[in-house]
């Protein structure tokens, strides 16, 4: 195959940035999209040219590290698949391909198509967790979860964090993710005890780190890779809501004794 | 210098009790003045850090990648086990020890792999109440699954991303700490060497992915947990970023490389389908539980699978392994395919894959339990190949995956530097020369959140160390070497790009340390590696500045390790005139070409000790007893 790419150069997160042309010959197939990429690279290299700098790591679709906008469609056309599972199969010979990074305020450029998606794990730092230390635990089938439930927590913690869903959206809002994590913990016995408390505080930072509002287009769920229903964000409205009228000042005390 | 493993004494059922008894603790109030570095976040880095965070010391934790979860423990598919015994199908500590031991071929410590089996259960209770959801059954109870080279279902799973699942369990309790200030944490920051001061090390030296810039790091105790070196071999399930830097710069400053030849090759992966290829995938073991391997009887038939007759195809495991089948362990699996690939009975394109056919359990099961079962792993194989796995059989073929090789370590996790502590897939601990599916997360997590938290609080209040900071000149004297070392990969000004070199060597390394190894092919490739490394050094090509993101400078370090560390791994399998779990050497083999051991010369850890530049390296060997599983020759027949 014969491709014509387009992709974003930035140098820095200073500098500004522009599509540059590239012709592509000879690409096969059966090469991933990431692997076309390679060969980009492998040419510009061997001409002295700096490659293009893309996030990947895995190549299977799971560790959430690749991150391209391709013709404007946050990880490609093919839905329910990252980037990096994406085959060139599913473009055409004489293609054009337009290649860019996630584009969110809360999402800054580092370099080409990488870009620093830190505010993620800062929410998750907030409140995307069970407050349990290592040791002292039940043993497992002490807690009963049935199946559906344990079902439905699955496909909410099947989130990988790639941040598809904040570059697709035109707030750039991080719903999805966030109410990915809330709503795993809302179908679990374990999440009950800090649910109000969890919705509060994840939802603060979301704010605080300049995500936008939901406008209930539902963008961020079709570009989901995987499939995150956008039932998440209505419970975890849900949460906020009644957390927030029932919210109680936390007092701390010093211990007896 | 004597190895001396720190193996507690007394029968084999109280080690672990007796030695937490004896270890010595750090009070509370004293936790918060010692400071420990975690190099590595995946399942053991997150589950340290967690852990020695919740315990008061004060915590550096170190990725190169964007995220934390990011690290390729994610890519786990099948599951975890634990001597849970919920099936009551006879399991038990024991046996899982016993499994784990026989499945290693008679080349693991016993008192580490007993302590494993021990803490494996507490795991489950962990990962449950941290939110980890296990598939469950219509009850509300765990379900289990059966893997590789065990009689009993031990395995937790959940769907097929377990070790996503688990990973980010370790995550959202490390990420806990982070917000409660006892975890410092730096992303996009590579370690690019430990310093070590008055015999115990003391630091690292880092570098900044994104601004470039080198950095000192003091601690009273450092951890590597950097993962496995399957990379070495160029193709591999490992994540492209996966690397032996962090161990390999170690074992240059003083700590041992244990059983280096020692890797996996597993045996269900998609076939490779060109050159152009960054990786391989691995397709889950569990697929093996409903889907039987077969290639044809006769050599060459190029008809398509379901053209094929029943009586034409040779179910070849089940034929050789009746008692274990399709579930033999991984490696003997491995090499099975190899077996009848070479004799010409390969399937596909290339001729290098064997059918994984899910017809029967289709007929019997119904697609719809099927599709629950395996229906990501499904999907992603017809993503990757195109063809749909319902109605042709997939094709796989073996790939390097995992190492378990690493850095020696005695009983508590602490290599000949004293404290470095290793953790996880970059330590040689556990699994002999041959893992068993669903063992890895399990060790990792064993070693993160059961083990290094005791060990690590006897070590500081034992060694005591003295307070260093990162002016010391060993400090200066690191930070000098790592920034020659960048200026000398920056002024590489060749022909070939480093990708290029990189898979000439994991060619080299995949003929001759692969899958089957012999003396001719290993100094062969002994030939070959030092004039790679000079290629390398005389014609790679590493463009753009070391202050800035240079993804092209971080391969071509990576890269430049792996030249040397190929040598050492070549080196180990050529002295180890034996065959032995992944380990196999084709002159070592039985009339049926099993592996063959020799536990009269071999049993024993092989510890590399590095000698210098351009000298070959010192081996020490550590006597391996069998006092609780009688060594005997490992059948699955």
């Amino acid at each position: 195959m014969r491709l014509t790419l387009h992709i974003w150069r930035q140098k820095n997160a200073r500098e500004k940035g522009r599509m540059v042309t590239y012709e592509l010959d000879g690409v096969s197939e059966d090469m991933s999209f990431l692997e076309m990429l390679d060969m980009l690279n492998e040419k510009l290299m061997r001409n002295g040219e700096e490659p293009v700098a893309f996030d990947h790591d895995c190549r299977e679709g799971i560790c959430g590290a690749c991150s391209l906008a391709v013709n404007g469609i946050p990880h490609g056309h093919e839905p329910l698949t990252t980037i990096c599972q994406l085959h060139m199969r599913k473009f055409r010979d004489g293609d054009a391909i337009y290649i860019e990074p996630w584009r969110a305020r809360a999402f800054p450029v580092i370099k080409d198509l990488v870009t620093d998606r830190s505010a993620l794990d800062r929410i998750i730092a907030a409140g995307g967790y069970i407050s349990v230390h290592t040791g002292g635990v039940p043993d497992a089938n002490a807690i009963l979860i049935g199946k559906e439930e344990a079902e439905r927590a699955m496909d909410f913690a099947a989130c990988i964090g790639c941040g598809a869903c904040v570059a697709a959206c035109k707030n750039s809002s991080a719903m999805l993710f966030v109410a990915a994590k809330i709503a795993q913990f809302a179908y679990l016995p374990q999440g009950q005890p800090e649910r109000k408390r969890r919705a509060l505080a994840m939802v603060a930072k979301m704010d605080e780190e300049g995500f936008g509002a939901c406008s209930n287009l539902y963008e961020c769920e079709a570009v989901c890779p995987k499939g995150i229903s956008v039932s998440a964000i209505a419970l975890m409205n849900r949460d906020f809501i009644r957390a927030k009228l029932t919210e109680v000042p936390q007092k701390t005390t010093a211990g007896g004794g | 210098m004597t190895l001396d493993a720190k193996i507690p004494s007394g029968p084999i059922e109280q080690k672990w009790d007796n030695h937490r008894f004896e270890m010595k603790l750090v009070s509370p109030a004293n936790k918060r003045k010692f400071s420990v570095i975690v190099v590595g976040t995946g399942l053991a880095g997150a589950s340290a850090a967690a852990s020695l965070a919740e315990l008061g010391y004060n915590v550096e934790v170190f990725c190169y990648n964007d995220s934390p979860r990011r690290a390729h423990s994610i890519a786990a598919q099948g599951g975890i086990n634990a001597a849970k015994n919920y099936p009551n199908d006879g399991d038990s500590i024991r046996r899982l020890f016993y499994d784990t031991v026989k499945g290693g071929d008679y080349r693991a410590r016993e008192a580490n792999v007993y302590r494993l089996a021990q803490v494996s259960s507490a795991i489950i209770d962990q990962c449950v109440a941290q939110g980890v959801p296990f598939a469950r059954e219509y009850g509300g109870y765990l379900d289990n699954r059966s893997f590789g080279g065990a009689q009993v279902s031990r395995t937790f799973y959940a769907r097929g991303q377990t070790g996503q699942q688990l990973l980010l369990g370790a995550y959202s309790a490390m990420m806990r700490q982070v917000g409660l200030g006892m975890v410092r944490f730096h992303s996009r920051t590579e370690m690019l060497d430990i310093v070590v001061v008055d015999g115990a090390c003391r630091g690292v030296v880092t570098r900044d992915l994104v601004t470039g810039k080198i950095e000192s790091w003091a601690a009273d105790a450092v951890i590597l947990a950097t993962g496995g070196y399957s990379n070495v071999f160029f193709l591999s399930t490992n994540a492209i970023a996966c690397n032996v830097t962090a161990i390999y710069r170690a074992y240059k400053k003083g700590a041992f490389f244990a059983n280096p030849c020692f890797t996996q090759i597993h045996p269900t992966c998609i076939p490779l389908s060109g050159t152009h290829q960054s990786k391989l995938t691995l397709m889950s073991e569990s697929l093996r539980n409903d889907g039987r391997i077969w290639v044809p009887k006769a050599k060459g038939d190029k008809r398509p699978p379901n053209e094929i007759p029943e009586d034409e195809r040779d179910y070849y495991l089940e034929r050789m392994y009746p008692s274990y089948g399709n579930l033999a362990p991984r490696d003997i699996s491995s090499r099975a395919a190899k077996r009848v690939c070479d004799e010409g009975r390969g399937v596909g394109p290339t001729g290098y894959g064997v059918y994984l056919d899910f017809a029967e359990s289709i007929r019997r099961l119904g697609r719809a339990v099927i599709e629950e079962r395996y229906g990501n792993l499904f999907e992603m194989y017809e993503r990757i190949t195109g063809e749909n796995p319902y109605e042709v059989p997939m094709r796989i073929y073996p790939a390097a995956h995992y190492t378990m090789g690493g850095l020696w370590v005695d009983y508590n996790l602490m290599s000949t530097v004293p404290g470095l502590h290793v953790l996880g897939e970059a330590n040689f601990s556990d699994h002999g020369a041959n893992r068993l599916g669903a063992s890895a997360l399990m060790q990792g997590l064993a070693d993160g959140y059961f083990i290094i938290p005791y060990t690590l609080s006897h070590y500081f209040a034992t060694a005591k160390p003295a307070k260093v900071t990162t002016d010391h000149a060993e400090f200066r004297r690191a930070e000098s070497e790592a920034h020659e070392r960048i200026r000398k990969l920056l002024a590489l000004k060749g022909k070939r790009t480093v990708a290029d070199i990189h898979r000439e060597l994991g060619s080299v390394m995949w003929e001759y340390c692969g899958m089957g190894r012999n003396e001719q092919g290993l100094k062969k490739a002994l030939e070959i590696i030092p004039t790679l490394r000079e290629e390398f050094w005389n014609n790679a090509i590493v463009v753009g500045s070391g202050d800035e993101l240079n993804p092209a400078l971080e391969r071509a370090g990576r890269v430049a390790d792996f030249l040397e560390f190929a040598e050492l791994m070549c080196l180990d399998a050529l002295h180890r005139n034996e065959s032995c779990g992944g380990h196999f050497r084709e002159e070592y083999q039985t009339e049926d070409g099993e592996a063959k051991r020799n536990d009269e010369e071999y049993a024993y850890v092989a510890a590399w000790e590095y000698a210098g530049e351009g000298k070959s390296p010192i081996l020490h060997r550590e006597p391996l007893e069998f006092e609780t599983v009688k060594l005997q020759t490992r059948s699955y027949k």
